[in-house]
């Protein structure tokens, strides 16, 4: 699952391959996330029971509930990236922020497809206005608008510029919409994990805890490779760049053609 | 830095005032959406007049983005960018005059839409200081949030098309806010729609501070 690199004609090095987006431990942690995934199936399809009221449809919980955390922790990493960039300005908190926007759009969109999935049975509609969904839905725009802003071309620091500003008003923004959503629509329900009291039979708990933890990693696994992806990307275009430069000097050092004065030149 | 802001809104200001593009094209725009809307929602049930709000400011969200396209497009020709920022001007400054331009448009815009929906769909403009007040603070918040997002845009070729992507779902908050401050003021329970007033005042301060902020950076990069 890993992805290689590869300059055409890069001159001046003896290898073309920038390198890959996995390591040994990170293919050890891929292995851990593989298991991970076959047990939560395993206890989330088999061994836990289907739930009193909700029936089977609890379970898409052991999906949806590790997906909203993996979520908060995508969007972490972008208003992290993206403040820490303001005041060092280095690549790595930019590429922290984009790898963040991307895997927490991703995250977002498996969140409220599971989440519209379980509604259908458990409230009879795939969609309520209620205040999370409603502020998830704005919050999955708003990554799709940020990472517009970060494909189009230009420089590399007037583009982390841009993108770190839009990712910290993105972030401040949330506790905002959040809020007024929340005073807009009250007819939400509340938060069922964070009590912990025993409304959770044992084994629904675990397979949920597991499914956390799986999640977790998955999300660990795609940052590491994203942020990776993003870095080898950044060399490509340096690499690019100074191969245009090379060609370019080369062009200059070599004589002119005989018969043709030096200042009308023509580029090939 | 008051005057360098007085130098830049009254700029602004003045360009419209000879220019008349706010008037003249955004203005009807605006009240065009209110006809549209009345298409749309059938206005012989009632409907309308319960929906007044929201529609007013769904109005002046699409005619926000076209002020601050033509805010920032002004800007765009001639190299006007480079101008600004070498004519030694505090950025604070620049962002705050800019902002104050398109918050002194969208209020004289939002006057006329006003009569417009209490022509149009006979709304009952109760409670005015309600009224005034989430406007005031709601157009505030639209205008900061405008500003910075149209000094970011403003570089890009494709800003037209990622200005409304990036700056909509920011205001989602006032738009809610400003609507339920609306519905409770034309339906003459104001007790209800006071509180929303304090989110949209938050909304403008945050703005108004991260605006001040960000601009210079956001100005030097082209």
């Amino acid at each position: 699952m890993s992805q290689t690199a590869v300059v055409d004609g890069a001159p001046g090095s003896g290898e073309d391959a920038l390198g890959h987006t996995g390591s040994v431990a990170t293919r050890w942690l891929g292995v851990v996330v593989l298991i991970g995934a076959v047990a939560l199936l395993a206890f989330g399809l088999v061994f836990s029971d289907p739930d009193v009221i909700q029936g089977d449809a609890v379970r898409l919980m052991y999906v949806h509930v590790p997906s909203a955390i993996c979520m908060y922790l995508g969007v972490g990493a972008l208003g992290l990236g993206s403040a820490v960039w303001l005041k060092r300005q280095t690549e790595f908190w930019d590429l922290l922020a984009l790898a963040g926007a991307e895997i927490g759009a991703l995250f977002t969109a498996l969140t409220l497809l599971t989440g519209m999935l379980w509604g259908r049975p458990t409230w009879g509609v795939f969609w309520v206005w209620d205040a999370r969904l409603t502020s998830t839905a704005l919050l999955q725009v708003m990554l799709i608008g940020y990472l517009a802003l970060r494909k189009l071309p230009g420089d590399a620091t007037v583009r982390a510029r841009r993108a770190s500003i839009t990712g910290l008003v993105i972030v401040l923004d949330l506790p905002l919409i959040h809020y007024s959503v929340e005073w807009w629509r009250t007819l939400h329900q509340g938060a069922t994990i964070s009590r912990l009291d025993p409304q959770i039979d044992g084994l629904m708990l675990f397979s949920l805890m597991l499914g956390i933890v799986v999640g977790a990693l998955t999300f660990v696994w795609l940052m590491i490779h994203r942020f990776r992806l993003a870095h080898l990307e950044e060399q490509v275009e340096d690499r690019g760049l100074d191969a245009a430069l090379d060609a370019r000097r080369a062009e200059a050092d070599r004589p002119p053609p005989a018969g043709d004065t030096p200042l009308v030149r023509t580029s090939p | 830095m008051w005057r360098e802001f007085r130098l830049i809104a009254g700029k602004d200001l003045r360009i419209e005032a000879r220019s008349r593009v706010v008037t003249n094209q955004i203005l009807p725009f605006a009240l065009l959406i209110l006809v549209l809307f009345a298409f749309a929602i059938d206005p012989d049930r009632g409907l309308l007049a319960r929906v007044t709000g929201g529609l007013f400011w769904i109005a002046v969200l699409l005619a926000t983005v076209l002020a601050v396209q033509r805010s920032f497009g002004l800007e765009a020709a001639d190299g006007n960018r480079d101008g600004l920022r070498l004519a030694g001007l505090e950025p604070g400054a620049v962002f705050l005059g800019k902002a104050a331009a398109i918050f002194v448009q969208l209020m004289a815009l939002e006057a006329v839409l006003l009569l417009g929906v209490a022509v149009l769909y006979t709304a009952d403009l109760g409670e005015p200081l309600l009224l005034l007040t989430t406007s005031v603070a709601a157009t505030a918040g639209l205008a900061t949030a405008g500003s910075l997002y149209g000094v970011l845009a403003a570089g890009l070729r494709v800003r037209e098309t990622l200005l409304p992507l990036l700056l909509l779902p920011v205001v989602a908050p006032v738009l809610i806010g400003a609507t339920q401050g609306f519905e409770s003021a034309l339906a003459r329970t104001p007790g209800e729609g006071w509180p929303w007033t304090g989110l949209l005042v938050v909304f403008a301060a945050i703005y108004t501070v991260f605006g001040i902020l960000a601009f210079g950076p956001l100005l030097e990069e082209a």
